[in-house]
């Protein structure tokens, strides 16, 4: 992304933005962490009233999350309606503003045809939107507008996701929409980063970076995003908890997945609430996500080493790097204890949260990383073997 | 059994007018006797037909419920209640509750009785029956008979061929009548309002099933004369087969025993 004028109410909207999607996300994690997905069984009525007129009486037990996420994603969206046709009004002219700007109002207009058809064709509508974008920021000079058209583009696609995950009875759909959510939330943050004042006025660090720190950063946060389609996967598959010891798994180093483990393990379940079976694939899933946390522990660790090494303690690079260390080691301490203690719904769903947290934090610092650190220029810089003073980013 | 006595009346219809038409000449009360010799025919059928009944009792110490508050002003009656799980139902002699008993090999197919007062009710935020049973294609009712609403989803088992469903029930009385096409032990039934709030159905394609009352009890009644393989299906407790001959007229005994199974880790 490039820069663009600073205006500091619209970085403001952009943060807000950003934080109420986050907290949608964590709203998100209490309707699964409470099994309530199913709770209101249409969409996108609710028990055939409008969303927006259900009364509050009957905001009753799984029926309270699962409407008020609902809510909160409708604000999520307009914020982001209000959010791209700002960006969009600002980074154009003529008749390609006023397409861009009818275009957002159109498609918030037609939302208030509350039927299942009209939502799903406004979704294939945006998939379109997306392709499009795409194919405009490589040739753009100021592509925010696009990412912020594909911010909008997706959180619609969302909306919808969610709505199809009840109509249709796909777990599957739940699956998708729950990653989808954190890579939207990368994406409005994103352009939170670059909107703001210290984005515009940062400067290219005085130090190549010979050790690849950008790679380190990119790689680590696709580990977290592959842990984080696991942990969704887990979660949207409503089996509740697959092993429920650790660190051992069914008192073993790796537990046993025939037939007749699985029939004991789900005979001794002592569910409170009515979750599915385990299965075989559910007790595997649940072991590489666990190998998956000491991997990205490690991956995240050593980043943070090469960051301090390349760029010094005082680089802010590296500040965030121990930052994100910490998220890491917050987020392995919250799985440990959704499994010690039998998946509780606050430990579950701040697991959830600092999840994204940590694909948030990764993906800004290789943002931050490819923007303000140059690459080596082999043939224009003499090996000295001393690195370079480290210069600090604009606070 | 209807059934069978209608094909039995038709049959001897069928005999006696042959007869008539050979011997005497076809009149109204020859055929009315017939008629009523079928009939005797028919009900002596269904009277000597066999039943299989028993005890399912249970070794082992079960794990204590779990428990679960529901805060709902409609499921709390304004305070806190506390619902428990009831994965096992233990009598004071050992008996088991809530096992599905049932011919697993021996019985034909027969067509689902039309008797559609079969009920999956919700009372006090609670289903009742925890475990039923149901023909395959049988008609059954699922009662809302709290006031507020509840959800309803079955999950049968992926593979099964029967069809998912979740619908609302949000008035009290509201009655929604559903079948299944094709035998399960058990489909699974939640409220996702009511976390706490789960109940199975097992589906068999003949009638011949019972669930064990809270002493571990049952009785499957109505059976023609064979050889069966009668199974006891606990969710927890597992499964036990019983072969089983019965004549025409026979009341046989078959008691299970399950165990609670050992721990996992």
């Amino acid at each position: 992304m490039t820069q663009t004028d600073n205006n500091p109410w619209l970085t403001r909207l952009a943060v807000a933005t950003a934080l109420a999607t986050f907290g949608l996300i964590c709203v998100g994690g209490l309707v699964t962490s409470h099994g309530a997905g199913m709770a209101v069984p249409d969409w996108p009525t609710t028990y055939g009233e409008h969303m927006f007129l259900f009364p509050t009486s009957k905001w009753v037990g799984g029926v309270f999350y699962e409407h008020s996420h609902r809510l909160f994603a409708s604000l999520v969206g307009l914020l982001t309606a209000g959010l791209t046709g700002w960006i969009w009004a600002r980074e154009t002219r003529g008749r390609a503003r006023w397409v861009g700007l009818g275009a957002i109002a159109a498609t918030l207009g037609l939302m208030g045809v509350r039927t299942q058809g009209m939502f799903v064709a406004l979704a294939v509508v945006a998939v379109g939107v997306i392709g499009w974008s795409l194919f405009q920021i490589p040739r753009a000079e100021r592509p925010i507008r696009w990412w912020a058209a594909i911010a909008f583009s997706v959180v619609l696609i969302q909306g919808v996701l969610g709505g199809l995950r009840v109509t249709a009875l796909k777990d599957e759909l739940g699956i998708f929409h729950g990653t989808l959510a954190q890579l939207f939330l990368v994406l409005v943050v994103a352009i939170a980063v670059v909107l703001s004042r210290g984005w515009r006025r940062a400067e290219k660090l005085p130090v190549y970076d010979r050790a690849g720190l950008r790679y380190f950063f990119a790689f680590t946060t696709a580990m977290i995003l592959l842990q984080l389609i696991l942990g969704a996967t887990m979660r949207h598959q409503h089996a509740g908890l697959a092993i429920p010891d650790f660190p051992t798994a069914y008192g073993k180093w790796w537990p046993d997945l025939d037939a007749d483990a699985i029939t004991r393990y789900n005979a001794s379940r002592n569910e409170i609430v009515g979750v599915k079976p385990i299965t075989a694939a559910q007790v595997g899933l649940q072991m590489v996500h666990r190998i998956g946390a000491v991997l990205i522990l490690a991956a995240v660790a050593w980043t943070a080493w090469v960051a301090r090494r390349q760029l010094g303690g005082r680089s802010a690079l590296t500040k965030f790097s121990l930052v994100w260390l910490g998220l890491i080691l917050a987020q392995a301490t919250l799985g440990v204890l959704t499994v010690l203690q039998n998946k509780p719904v606050d430990v579950a769903t701040a697991h959830v949260a600092v999840g994204a947290l940590s694909l948030v934090t990764g993906a800004m610092l290789t943002l931050t990383a490819m923007r303000l650190l140059p690459k080596p220029v082999r043939e224009a810089e003499p090996f000295s073997g001393v690195p370079q003073p480290t210069a600090k980013l604009p606070a | 059994m209807f059934h069978i006595l209608l094909a039995r009346i038709f049959g001897a219809v069928l005999v006696c007018e042959k007869l008539i038409t050979n011997r005497f000449e076809l009149t109204m009360k020859s055929y009315l006797k017939c008629l009523t010799l079928a009939l005797v025919a028919g009900s002596w059928q269904v009277a000597v037909a066999a039943e299989i009944s028993g005890k399912v009792k249970l070794n082992g110490t079960p794990p204590p419920a779990a428990s679960m508050e529901a805060k709902d002003a409609m499921c709390g009656g304004g305070g806190t209640k506390t619902y428990m799980t009831r994965h096992y139902v233990v009598g004071a002699d050992g008996g088991l509750g809530n096992v599905f008993v049932y011919v697993k090999e021996g019985a034909a197919k027969t067509a689902p009785t039309a008797d559609a007062t079969t009920v999956l009710d919700q009372v006090g935020c609670e289903y009742t029956p925890y475990v039923m049973g149901v023909q395959t294609g049988q008609k059954f009712q699922i009662r809302n008979s709290d006031p507020g609403l509840h959800n309803v989803h079955a999950m049968p088992k992926p593979g099964s061929g029967n069809k998912e469903f979740n619908l609302g029930q949000p008035v009290k009385g509201m009655v929604t009548t559903k079948s299944f096409d094709n035998p399960e032990i058990l489909v699974r039934f939640k409220c996702d309002v009511h976390p706490w709030m789960f109940a199975y159905v097992g589906v068999v394609e003949h009638p011949y099933f019972a669930v064990t009352d809270k002493d571990g009890n049952f009785k499957i009644t109505g059976l023609p004369a064979g050889k069966y393989t009668v199974e006891a299906y606990h969710l927890k407790a597992g499964v036990k087969t019983a072969e089983i001959t019965v004549g025409a007229e026979d009341k046989k005994s078959a008691d299970f025993t399950l165990a609670v199974p050992p721990p996992a880790q």
